[in-house]
């Protein structure tokens, strides 16, 4: 299969990027049906779905990494075929992955040229190599030590670091997968900056996730995917709500109806929490905290700041070497998980295909899996008791499934999700801990998610959610723990700024955070009037704003 | 297949299984041929007198493949032998079945077969017990030693981590070596003699047996602890742990079981199950009413044997009966085979390994079997037309 490039000499403004009526299919799944997307340089397109809408497949046809059953590639109108990432590179296109394609143990020069290593005679030359890297990042003030090992860099920096990569490989076209879901809002903000700095260029930006507020933060233009399909675009001043719909195809709300708290006597207490990893790295650092019955404590924080150890610690999975949990007085400390289990806990793990349930197990068989002893008599299953508990759970949680004997695997994320979260659920419990409880959940179930958390804090329950989606965090706390490299840098009201928020998870302490917030809110506030005075004069001569204000 | 649980047939398995004995024994034919002197001679003439050649590997053939059939299902007696034959590889292959499920590659069952084997000889031949009692001591005691001796391989994967697999391969040699040394011993070596063997197993210990056959307790037993088996594993919360376990020890891990505990409790299951096949070779009458003395060799490859049978018997015990019924009769016919056809005997184990490997793999038979391809295709090959979800 011969490559054919678009005509465009190096130097010029690059041409359109088109995807043409793109259709791609898995066994009996149409992952692509007659995608077409125009990509334009000078232009921040947004490409916004759900979990499992497509995105991704069409990106990585785009990438060469898959190769369409239908339709084509165009650049400058000259239909393209990539049968591999390089000639999608070479091509012009760069891609940032949602994981980061990185070699660990190697430096930031060392990954920037992998692929296309300077030297001669097979001999790497390391200086062209640094030399290379410090010019990029002095052209886009992407600031990277050229000399760093990437394991030893920060998320976001390693993100710096891929985007460098996609650079120096000249893309004219740059596709950003998710590039969001591991930054703290101000590392986002960052983010951002580059991405406007590098469209004002003359770069064409593909900006895929399913944040509405970014999108409209960002976004020149948006195109919207529901089950493969394009759904149509939507103007960049539209409302988060209405992209919600567009994406879900009915009205969504995004917010939880719930009743101010009623807290009764604390319910979880932990003191002094400590926890070690096995290579010796302190990752839960003597957190106290305690959860009242009838309220919801979220954990905040960027993922991997210690919040996944202290759950599992909670449960027991994780060993924790100092400290104490006491659940309703009593000190669980000590007891195996299925002890804590049975005295009333109840979790739902962060990553659910690895630890939620048992995917070739049947629906009824994972509605029962920690509690299979209530359901059985001398040691025999109840048969007929464990199908009744699975009729009345999969109608009470909405579980979409053929039958009770369907196996999980086989469900949707969501409906897994709610596999999850009506076994515990459906249990008598003192203490929820529920880690990313909505993460890869289509916005729709969200929504009644949610809503069912709520219901069993008005029960009496104490919940602990642990959550890195400041919107999560935002829809259900009641308080809001904030973690960061594992301390509890503070404990905040639930009415607590997103800055606020955001600085504390880079961990800046409480006071402080307010303090450096209430400045950049003044500086907002100018922004804000700035744009409102540029709006009238707007209306005044008859053009339209060219941004949207937000926040 | 979403649909686990209920008595849907999986007819495409039956079906490939089916075809894959059907290539085995076409395999085995081609064999026969070639390895035959006098008929592979013939061949000089294939094109001059065709009917030579190929009457000759038809002769052969057939009369080899009818010495099959009659030393495995002709008759009571030959019935009987595959009986005989298919119970300890039965129990064996139940007990590696089940490590399977729990996500255990128990290839130790030879090793707690011959300590199976060891305890009941000795309880056999050295304890003098009523009728009946001593049959169910020395039973017990065989089954407790395979336990106990699968349990060190689950204690130690339990405790250290230690990998079951080497841990098994090594307790094989270990036992072979003790039972080698044990038979040099006062307590297990017959008075008189100076060849490794042992007394004969007391009348009282030996499992009763239809007068003038092979059909012996050990048959039974060997489907009673299938159907056990089955109880344990489908309707049980042990199983239900164990069938968790073995499918995503994490997320039962999370869900408050033991993964360490139950990792013991299958091996010690395992175990027991292998040692019953020990017990079945050392206690089972032959056709001359007693039991063969025990011998370094009386286990043969039982233990490893059972491996294919689980394999085969897709770690299901129905399968594993099956399975086990089907080496059974193998290897009872391959005796008739070789006494009667003059075929090797080793063709047997040839045709079990073929029969295993297109088992095995699937692929192999839907590629050879153009029919069965074009079958699947019909089925989920339907390539949907674009615009089916978008509707």
């Amino acid at each position: 299969m011969s490559q054919i490039v678009g005509t465009q000499a190096p130097g010029e403004v690059p041409g359109r990027l088109r995807l043409d009526r793109i259709t791609k299919v898995f066994g009996s799944l149409v992952a692509n049906d007659q995608v077409s997307l125009d990509i334009d340089p000078g232009e921040i397109h947004c490409l916004l779905g759900e979990n499992g809408a497509g995105k991704s497949t069409l990106m990585n046809q785009l990438y060469g990494l898959l190769q369409p059953d239908g339709g084509q590639i165009q650049i400058d109108g000259v239909p393209v075929r990539f049968d591999n990432p390089r000639q999608a590179i070479d091509a012009g296109i760069g891609m940032v992955h949602q994981h980061f394609m990185l070699v660990d143990v190697f430096t930031v020069a060392e990954n920037i040229v992998l692929g296309r290593e300077p030297g001669t005679a097979g001999v790497l030359n390391l200086r062209a190599a640094r030399q290379r890297v410090r010019e990029l990042s002095r052209r886009y003030r992407l600031e990277v030590d050229p000399d760093a090992r990437v394991e030893d860099l920060p998320i976001g920096v390693q993100q710096r670091v891929e985007i460098l990569k996609a650079l120096s490989n000249d893309a004219r076209y740059l596709v950003f997968d998710e590039p969001t879901a591991v930054l703290t809002p101000q590392e986002t903000d960052e983010l951002i900056e580059v991405m406007r700095a590098l469209r004002d260029e003359g770069r064409a930006i593909v900006f895929i996730t399913h944040k509405l507020r970014e999108v409209r933060a960002i976004a020149d233009r948006i195109t919207v995917i529901r089950r493969g399909a394009v759904v149509g675009e939507a103007p960049p001043s539209a409302t988060e709500s209405e992209l919600a719909e567009m994406m879900v195809g009915r009205a969504v709300s995004l917010t939880v109806a719930k009743q101010p708290p009623r807290p009764q006597g604390p319910r979880l207490q932990v003191e002094g929490l400590t926890v070690t990893s096995p290579d010796g790295v302190v990752v839960v650092d003597d957190v106290s905290l305690d959860v009242a019955g009838g309220e919801i404590v979220c954990v905040a924080g960027v993922q991997g700041n210690g919040q996944t150890e202290l759950a599992e610690a909670l449960l027991g999975t994780t060993a924790s070497n100092r400290g104490r949990i006491l659940l309703d007085g009593a000190d669980i400390t000590r007891r195996d998980p299925r002890g804590r289990l049975r005295s009333g806990l109840g979790f739902v793990p962060e990553d659910r295909k690895a630890d939620g349930f048992v995917g070739s197990f049947t629906v009824a068989e994972n509605l029962v899996l920690n509690h299979v002893e209530s359901f059985s008599r001398r040691g025999v299953l109840q048969l007929g008791r464990i199908e009744e508990n699975a009729r009345r759970l999969t109608e009470e949680f909405d579980v979409r499934t053929q039958s009770t004997t369907t196996s999980v695997a086989s469900l949707s994320g969501g409906n897994q999700q709610k596999v999850v979260l009506a076994r515990e659920l459906s249990r008598p419990l003192a203490l929820l801990v529920a880690s990313q409880p909505t993460r890869g959940v289509d916005v729709g179930a969200i929504e009644f998610l949610h809503q069912r958390i709520v219901a069993e804090r008005d029960k009496g329950t104490a919940v602990l959610i642990v959550s890195t989606e400041l919107d999560e965090v935002a829809a259900l706390a009641d308080r809001v723990a904030v973690m960061f490299r594992g301390r509890v840098v503070g404990v905040v009201d639930a009415g607590t700024s997103r800055e606020v928020l955001g600085l504390m998870m880079a961990g800046v302490p409480h006071e402080e955070a307010l303090a450096a917030a209430s400045v950049t809110t003044a500086a907002e506030e100018e922004a804000r009037l700035e744009a409102e005075v540029a709006e009238h004069v707007a209306e005044l001569t008859g053009h339209e704003p060219q941004e949207e204000q937000h926040g | 297949m979403a649909e686990r649980r209920g008595w849907a047939v999986p007819w495409r398995d039956v079906l490939i299984t089916l075809l894959a004995f059907v290539l085995a024994f076409v395999v085995g034919a081609v064999l026969m041929v070639v390895s035959d002197a006098e008929v592979s001679s013939q061949f000089a003439y294939l094109f001059t007198a065709p009917s030579l050649a190929l009457g000759a590997s038809w002769d052969k053939v057939s009369s080899a493949y009818a010495a099959l059939f009659a030393g495995s299902l002709g008759g009571i007696g030959p019935i009987t032998e595959t009986t005989a034959q298919a119970a300890p590889l039965i129990c064996a292959g139940l007990g590696v079945g089940l490590a399977f499920r729990a996500g255990l590659f128990n290839i130790g069952a030879q090793g707690q077969a011959v300590v199976g084997a060891m305890v009941a000889a000795w309880i056999g031949f050295s304890w003098h017990l009523p009728p009946g009692l001593h049959l169910l001591v020395a039973l017990a005691g065989g089954v407790l030693a395979g336990a106990l001796w699968a349990g060190i391989a689950g204690v130690l994967k339990a405790r250290a981590g230690a990998h079951e697999v080497i841990v098994t391969i090594m307790l094989n040699y270990v036992a072979t070596g003790l039972l080698a040394f044990a038979l040099t011993t006062t307590a297990f070596q017959r008075p008189g003699r100076t060849d490794p063997i042992s007394p004969v197993v007391d009348w009282n210990a030996t499992m009763p047996r239809l007068e003038g056959t092979r059909l012996h307790l050990g048959f039974l037993i060997a489907l009673l602890a299938a159907a056990a088996v089955w109880f344990l594993m489908e309707r049980t919360t042990s199983g239900f742990r164990v069938k968790a376990v073995g499918l995503n020890p994490d997320a039962s891990r999370t869900a408050g079981m033991s993964v360490p505990s139950t990792t013991v409790l299958a091996m010690l299951l395992a175990g027991g199950l292998a040692g019953l096949a020990g017990v079945q070779a050392a206690l089972g009458p032959t056709v001359a009413g007693t039991p063969t003395p025990l011998s370094a060799g009386l286990v043969g490859s039982i233990g490893f044997d059972a491996i294919t049978v689980a394999l085969l018997g897709r770690s299901r015990p129905v399968g594993t009966v099956l399975a086990g019924l089907l080496f059974g009769a193998l290897h009872a016919g391959g005796l008739a085979m070789q006494s009667q056809a003059g075929t090797s005997a080793e063709l047997t184990t040839v045709l079990q390994a073929l029969i295993v490997l297109f088992v095995a793999a699937p692929a192999l038979v839907t590629t050879v079997v153009p029919f069965l391809r074009a079958r699947r295709a019909s089925l989920t090959g339907t390539t949907p037309t674009t615009g089916g979800l978008s509707s």
